[in-house]
């Protein structure tokens, strides 16, 4: 069953154009990742489909209903969890889940009963008493995602869920949203982090200036517009430029950063021999697997996190 | 849906309710000694036939009325957008921009009735009330809040920095305490500024606060005091939902 479905959907505001004729359909247990640099419309049309902003064109259905006419009856069947956290730092941990619950008509007893059940898969249980304000940036958002599930939500949105998190609250993020995606869950999350992307989604889309340029899963995504492995190159010179006429033919394709030289290669090792034999020494060279980086960088010429 | 958003206002308002308590009673405790028996000893003669605290205390209760109305849609509504976001969180809930505007209007007009409830105990207590007509300050004290709050909503919603708002209290809230006849009639005032205590809220809500206090009709039409109270309600109503959805809604 299609949850979400647009076709040209777009979003202006005044003469920006945020989201420029998209078409998405997500389907229900799906994980849908939105995978763009800021300012690629991710998080226009996440509001759009949060039924907050209506659509400047185009079509948007929502579990089978019309944003602009049924925004409250279907956000009563949405959980979001926002790019900034809009918690209440004054309450509680838990009454900020009871008293979010209520604003969907949910009992008293009800709320709390999910408080608990809540907070503990989030992992915030022992904080439920205090009050939000001390919390770290990674418990915040796991309480805002608690939050989102406060209504039993059919589909999730999830806008930027890691941005600014350290590593370690990263993984402890990932790893519940992993759970819920188990549970069957329907997830939509935009992300500027690839590995973010590969580790959700089972389907996304690339967006750039508005526009989707590419759509897949990521491993398909990743087979159709990159190599099965990249070697990085890194020269001790002002300018990396002088190097690329030299490694010409080596691999299929080949990309130059300000810092290095992406080499697209079927064999990472065959190219560093090729490398060495044409008596070049880089000042490091890295073999890896192409990751939905190189996809973005090959479809845009630009990388996702400046 | 209102409901909702009232009781949210009310579980946050439990964190400091008792602070506010002691201030909604020891401000108009230290107000009637000092204005009402301080200032009143001077004013031997009384005002308009009655003892100078009496005729100051109702006025102080419908300035007492706007003074916390407005500081309650003043710094939350601000901070509901810019700083805490609140607002941003209840939109993405099922609550039309309606439901979260009127239940947080709802929020201040409980506050506003409170503080004024409290400040009708210590007057009576002091002896200022001439007649049970004195419980009629309560609805006034809610009207006059809605009056202030919704264009106050409006202009916090409409800002982005909280200097704005100390604007707001010098150009609006100081002046209209001191020149709508809480202190002295506005018949003191000269022609055109008499004029402008006419057009502001507060000065009706004080006019119709005293009637009930002194237990007299009011010198204009009652009807007409509350037509305009409800006229600036009205119109604020519609300015802050207007500002609301631009800011919820994008």
């Amino acid at each position: 069953m299609t949850l979400i479905h647009a076709r040209g959907l777009v979003k202006r505001f005044g003469d920006f154009t945020a989201v420029d004729g998209i078409d998405v359909d997500v389907q229900r247990g799906e994980a849908f990742g939105f995978l763009g640099p800021n300012g690629a419309g991710k998080s226009s049309t996440m509001r759009m489909i949060g039924c907050v902003s209506p659509p400047t064109g185009g079509v948007l259905r929502i579990l089978d209903l019309d944003p602009h006419r049924d925004g409250p009856a279907i956000r009563a069947r949405l959980g979001v969890c926002p790019q900034l956290d809009n918690l209440d730092l004054e309450l509680t941990v838990r009454e900020n889940l009871t008293t979010y619950a209520r604003f969907f008509g949910i009992p008293r007893k009800v709320a709390r009963a999910r408080a608990d059940e809540l907070l503990d898969f989030v992992q915030l249980t022992e904080r439920a008493g205090s009050k939000v304000e001390p919390l770290s940036g990674g418990m915040k958002r796991r309480l805002t995602i608690a939050r989102a599930l406060v209504n039993e939500p059919e589909i999730v949105l999830l806008d930027e869920p890691t941005t600014g998190l350290d590593p370690q609250a990263r993984h402890l993020v990932w790893e519940r949203l992993f759970r819920l995606k188990q549970q069957g869950v329907t997830l939509v999350l935009t992300t500027h982090y690839m590995d973010e992307a590969e580790q959700l989604c089972d389907r996304l889309v690339v967006m750039d200036g508005g526009r989707i340029v590419a759509e897949g899963s990521p491993r398909a995504l990743i087979e159709r517009y990159s190599t099965r492995e990249v070697v990085e190159l890194r020269f001790n010179a002002e300018s990396q430029d002088v190097f690329a006429g030299k490694l010409a033919g080596v691999g299929e394709r080949l990309e130059v950063l300000p810092d290095r030289i992406l080499l697209y290669v079927a064999d990472g090792d065959d190219a560093v021999a090729e490398v060495q034999r044409r008596a070049l020494s880089p000042a490091s060279v890295l073999v890896r697997r192409s990751s939905l980086e190189d996809v973005f960088l090959h479809l845009t010429g630009r990388t996702l996190v400046d | 849906m209102t409901r909702f958003v009232l009781e949210y206002h009310l579980v946050a308002y439990r964190r400091v309710w008792r602070g506010s308590v002691l201030s909604s009673f020891v401000l108009p405790l230290l107000t009637m000694l000092g204005f009402g028996v301080g200032v009143g000893t001077y004013v031997t003669g009384g005002v308009d036939g009655v003892p100078y605290l009496d005729w100051i205390v109702p006025g102080l209760i419908a300035s007492t009325a706007m003074q916390v109305a407005i500081g309650d849609s003043s710094w939350p509504v601000l901070g509901g957008f810019e700083w805490q976001r609140i607002y941003f969180g209840q939109a993405a809930a099922p609550l039309r921009v309606a439901d979260i505007l009127d239940g947080h209007l709802a929020f201040v007009v409980f506050r506003t009735l409170t503080s004024c409830a409290a400040f009708l105990v210590i007057a009576t207590a002091f002896g200022a009330m001439h007649s049970w007509w004195a419980l009629a300050t309560l609805p006034v004290a809610a009207l006059v809040g809605l009056a202030v709050a919704t264009p106050t909503f409006a202009y916090a919603a409409t800002i982005r920095v909280d200097s704005y708002l100390a604007v707001l209290f010098r150009l609006g809230v100081i002046p209209m305490s001191l020149f709508s006849g809480v202190f002295f009639p506005v018949e003191s005032l000269l022609g055109p500024l008499r004029w402008i205590a006419y057009a502001l809220p507060l000065w009706h809500g004080v006019e119709l606060s005293r009637a009930a206090t002194l237990g007299v009709a009011p010198a204009w039409s009652l009807v007409g005091h509350v037509l305009y109270l409800s006229l600036w309600a009205g119109a604020g109503w519609l300015l802050a939902h207007r500002q609301f959805t631009r800011r919820l809604v994008v």
